[in-house]
């Protein structure tokens, strides 16, 4: 089952703080779609991925609401 | 910290005892702590503050702070050196950032605070400022490494990222 983090209304560094804890339940090669509105999440979240081995898969931005699809490494 | 992992480590020195302050140093370590960087953290002179038991005494001052500007009402409110003398003027100026901090989803202190023990953090208190202060372990939280100066120099040898805040 898909999974999602809903870190609306939440600033740096809450956002990747509370991905990292969500990634902990996903098992590896499955995904997890976050939500945000920290604009500076845009660049955290590419940055956190790069650095954690974890495939930002789709990055896109609706209303005011970033969404992340992230697939979690080995 | 384990001397055998092959994480990436960094060290942060935390010398400063206000609530604006105190928001550098647990932002980076709990948001290196997610990167997967094994962190940490020695507390010392007033940065020894952040790690008593309650954190309900941390305060912003607007002496020697002539950069802080409180939005009100569309505008930014000059908080010149000179008021900082009035009484109440720092604690009113403190209220009035733990409701910005409420307001825009910025966390508390306490929240990072947690965030870091729960990543596993090492807190490590400066015995010479315990000493100074005459606070004892009592007054801190749990799992505190109580250390000098050469227990963080042998931490910071091996790290990647030494940070003095």
């Amino acid at each position: 089952m898909p999974t999602t983090l809903d870190a609306k209304g939440l600033t740096c560094p809450m956002p990747v703080l509370k991905t990292k804890k969500a990634l902990k339940e996903v098992p590896a090669g499955e995904t997890l779609t976050v939500l945000a509105t920290d604009p500076g999440s845009v660049k955290d979240m590419e940055a956190f991925c790069r650095t954690t081995g974890n495939e930002l898969l789709e990055s896109g931005e609706e209303g005011g609401v970033f969404r992340y699809l992230i697939r979690k490494g080995a | 910290m384990t001397a055998d992992s092959n994480a990436k480590r960094m060290t942060v020195i935390v010398t400063k005892g206000t609530l604006d302050w105190a928001y550098p140093p647990f932002i980076l370590a709990t948001t290196a702590a997610a990167l997967e960087v094994e962190v940490s953290m020695f507390f010392t002179f007033y940065g020894l503050q952040l790690l008593k038991k309650d954190l309900g005494h941390l305060q912003v001052s607007t002496l020697g702070n002539p950069a802080m500007e409180m939005p009100l009402a569309g505008m930014h409110l000059k908080m010149p050196n000179m008021v900082s003398a009035l009484p109440g003027v720092d604690a009113a100026c403190t209220t009035m950032m733990k409701n910005l901090i409420r307001k825009k989803g910025v966390p508390s202190i306490p929240e990072l605070r947690e965030a870091a023990i729960e990543a596993d953090v090492t807190l490590m208190g400066c015995q010479m400022t315990m000493d100074l202060f005459e606070w004892t372990p009592a007054d801190m939280i749990d799992g505190v490494e109580v250390g000098g100066a050469a227990t963080y120099m042998e931490r910071a040898l091996k790290a990647d990222i030494n940070l003095f805040i």
